[in-house]
């Protein structure tokens, strides 16, 4: 009897779930094998010539470098925040600064960067705020969403760490705070260093949650879409699967190679997803 | 349709609802529905030569107005088996795929005599009409100020060599000749695929023009090479551009034809399109075009002939055959709605009936008589291509190039794009 009454709460959920993400994700592998217009089978046709087209190569490459960088630097930052800002007296001004960015949308965030990076010849007005401050040092103008590869990826990497470094620092900051004070005050009474404490102690307890984050991170790091499309819409090489997806199906009217792209994103992401819940479920455990 | 496309078509429905609620109740018998991609001056335009119809005939026109998003909102509209009765279609490229995907309907009852033939050719697929061209703009044109090249002491040149001399006489004498803007949002590059364009047709003449257009000359031939290093001779040479090579990449194209207004001026020639007329007239609305501004066509490469001309231009094409349908495009394609268009500055009309006298600035009427007189009119062949070439690779390969890759890496990219697009022949299922 509660069995079925579980089930029966059960429903809506399920229901929903069902028709927002379950059907649609087998929808889509489905239409990965048929042609532009869903209406012939190709078999794996739309993975050759995704994983044969270089501007989808590009686009892995980018993602993979967005991989890189862009989790272990929010984390490590909102680390670094976390610790610093439980020792001062205003910190919740800071972390409320910090958190800030995410109260912006992606788009307008991006809006945002896109007139710090603005460029404009030497002989001009620069309008941007990173050319204003290198013009006023004697600096040249730099174009930082033009000059490829390096600079401009890492331009738009910056975005995404300013908007999610917030997110980290407030995550962190919590488990920092639930890690036990005895703990610390007795390793601070057998004469560990302040690093020592930092690495021995206090780490180890927040392992779990930095892993969570972590995984967070990584996640939305695939599916990284908003900032590329805002600012540079993948030209100059900082295309990445999320954006060239958008392209296929909705520039091209090419559902198939649209689908194959979305499904190689979900591959990728597999592997994230499996980890965290199977930590997520030993930690329930 | 598969069982699959239902979500998709659920997301669709709810778009073309989203797009729908925007402006309409049930459409009436008498009554069509054209969705454009205009706003502001354009779309006044085009209402105004709506409203003679409107009161001739009683039907009513309901505009919907769809900006950028027309391709999208478009799409969602058929596949929720709900489009437009007409709508304006991006370029040729577009309405193509359309017509291969069976959305139109053939236009047979339409003789767009009096058209010109690169007009009436890039609005067909597999030889049936599907198109009606609206209006034009002419592209090979340059930009100049009278005044400056008067006290300078240039005269305007008559071929190729004569504008590098010039563009070189200009670089030594402190002076900056050109101003090319890439940037453009979403579809940066573009401006750099009409100097290629030009080019390519100056070399090598329309047969291979034409040939490139449809994939059966590859984008690694020494022939589209050729034109894109003619390019490079004026875009990489830091003398000749405004703000060098990262100014090209990051000035909008609608402010570099502006650099020819400031004090000193940022350039003293713009390639640039008739269209950019209202982008001038709209910041320097005191200026007089023809005496403070005016425009020569681009020159010639080879031969000391005439110049060849590249268009582009509107076009309208139906979702549904009703007989309200058929009146509007016969009125839309007259030399009464024609000139209709001349009369709305930087517009060109097609039909050969419209006369010059029916354009009210020397600029346009100027670019009219080329379109009419030019022994070659050529259509944009970025809108021609498909879209993943015409507006994509063609796009970001401009982009590519000028931020240093190496041409034949960008021609490789374009060409590997370029087979995926035109591979297996007409019908993509």
């Amino acid at each position: 009897m509660n069995n079925k009454l579980a089930w029966l709460y059960m429903v809506p959920a399920a229901l929903f779930l069902g028709v927002f993400l379950i059907y649609p994700t087998f929808s889509t592998i489905a239409l990965s094998f048929f042609g532009p217009r869903s209406v012939e089978f190709v078999g794996l046709a739309n993975y050759r010539s995704v994983l044969t087209s270089s501007a989808v190569l590009s686009a892995l490459r980018n993602n993979l470098l967005w991989l890189a960088i862009m989790p272990t630097a929010t984390v490590a930052l909102g680390l670094v925040l976390a610790a610093i800002l439980d020792r001062v007296r205003y910190e919740a001004i800071v972390k409320a600064i910090v958190f800030l960015p995410m109260s912006i949308s992606f788009v307008g965030a991006s809006v945002i960067w896109k007139f710090v990076y603005a460029y404009r010849p030497a002989s001009r007005p620069q309008i941007g705020l990173l050319n204003a401050i290198l013009a006023r040092l004697g600096f040249e103008p730099i174009g930082w969403l033009a000059v490829r590869p390096w600079v401009n990826n890492l331009a738009l990497i910056t975005v995404g760490i300013w908007v999610w470094t917030g997110f980290c620092v407030v995550i962190l900051s919590a488990a920092y705070k639930g890690v036990p004070r005895e703990l610390v005050e007795a390793a601070r009474i057998d004469g560990a260093s302040e690093f020592q404490i930092f690495w021995h102690v206090i780490l180890p307890h927040m392992r779990g949650t930095i892993a969570i984050t972590f995984t967070t991170m990584v996640i939305y790091v695939l599916k990284i879409f908003d900032i590329v499309y805002v600012m540079t819409n993948g030209a100059f090489d900082t295309e990445v699967l999320a954006s060239r997806m958008i392209k296929e199906m909705f520039g091209y009217w090419n559902y198939g190679s649209a689908a194959a792209i979305a499904t190689l994103l979900l591959l990728l992401v597999i592997p994230f997803l499996t980890i965290s819940m199977l930590r997520f479920l030993r930690e329930e455990r | 349709m598969t069982k699959d496309k239902i979500l998709l078509k659920l997301v669709y429905a709810l778009l073309a609802w989203v797009s729908l609620v925007s402006g309409a109740q049930a459409t009436p018998r008498d009554s069509v529905t054209v969705m454009t991609l205009w706003g502001g001056k354009e779309l006044e335009a085009f209402e105004g030569i709506l409203d003679a119809f409107e009161k001739r005939t009683e039907v009513a026109v309901r505009v919907e107005s769809a900006g950028r998003d027309l391709s999208i909102l478009l799409m969602a509209r058929l596949e929720a088996g709900n489009p437009p009765d007409l709508a304006v279609i991006p370029n040729p490229g577009q309405m193509r795929e359309l017509a291969r995907r069976g959305h139109l309907i053939p236009l047979d009852f339409l003789e767009p005599r009096g058209y010109p033939k690169a007009f009436i050719e890039s609005a067909q697929f597999c030889g049936r009409q599907y198109g009606l061209f609206l209006s034009a703009d002419a592209k090979s044109l340059v930009w100049y100020r009278p005044r400056l090249f008067k006290e300078g002491g240039y005269e305007i040149p008559r071929s190729w060599s004569d504008m590098v001399a010039l563009s070189k006489r200009m670089a030594t004498e402190g002076k900056t000749p050109w101003s090319i803007g890439l940037e453009s949002g979403a579809a940066s590059g573009w401006p750099g695929t009409d100097w290629i364009e030009d080019i390519f047709l100056r070399l090598h003449g329309p047969d291979a023009y034409d040939r490139w257009v449809e994939h059966e000359i590859s984008w690694q031939n020494p022939l589209v090479k050729e034109a894109w290093e003619t390019f490079g001779q004026i875009l990489f040479n830091e003398d000749y551009v405004f703000g060098g090579i990262m100014g090209c990449l990051s000035i909008n194209f609608a402010d570099a034809a502006l650099e020819l207004f400031t004090e000193p001026p940022g350039c003293l020639m713009h390639r640039q399109g008739t269209f950019m007329q209202s982008f001038i007239r709209g910041n320097y609305p005191l200026l007089a075009p023809g005496r403070d501004y005016n425009v020569f066509p681009l020159p010639s490469i080879k031969g000391g002939g005439p110049a060849p001309l590249v268009a582009s231009g509107d076009l309208i094409s139906a979702f549904r055959d009703t007989r309200e349908v058929r009146d509007l495009l016969s009125y839309l394609a007259s030399p009464e709605a024609q000139s209709m268009w001349a009369k709305a500055a930087g517009k060109l009309a097609l039909h050969v009936d419209v006369p010059i006298s029916a354009y009210s600035d020397p600029i346009s009427a100027k670019a009219a008589e080329l379109l009419t007189t030019a022994e070659v009119v050529k259509f944009d062949a970025s809108d021609m291509m498909p879209a993943v070439v015409g507006s994509g690779a063609f796009w970001t390969g401009i982009l590519d190039y000028a931020s240093g890759m190496k041409l034949d890496d960008v021609l490789a990219r374009i060409e590997n794009a370029a087979q995926r697009a035109y591979k297996g022949g007409q019908v993509l299922r």
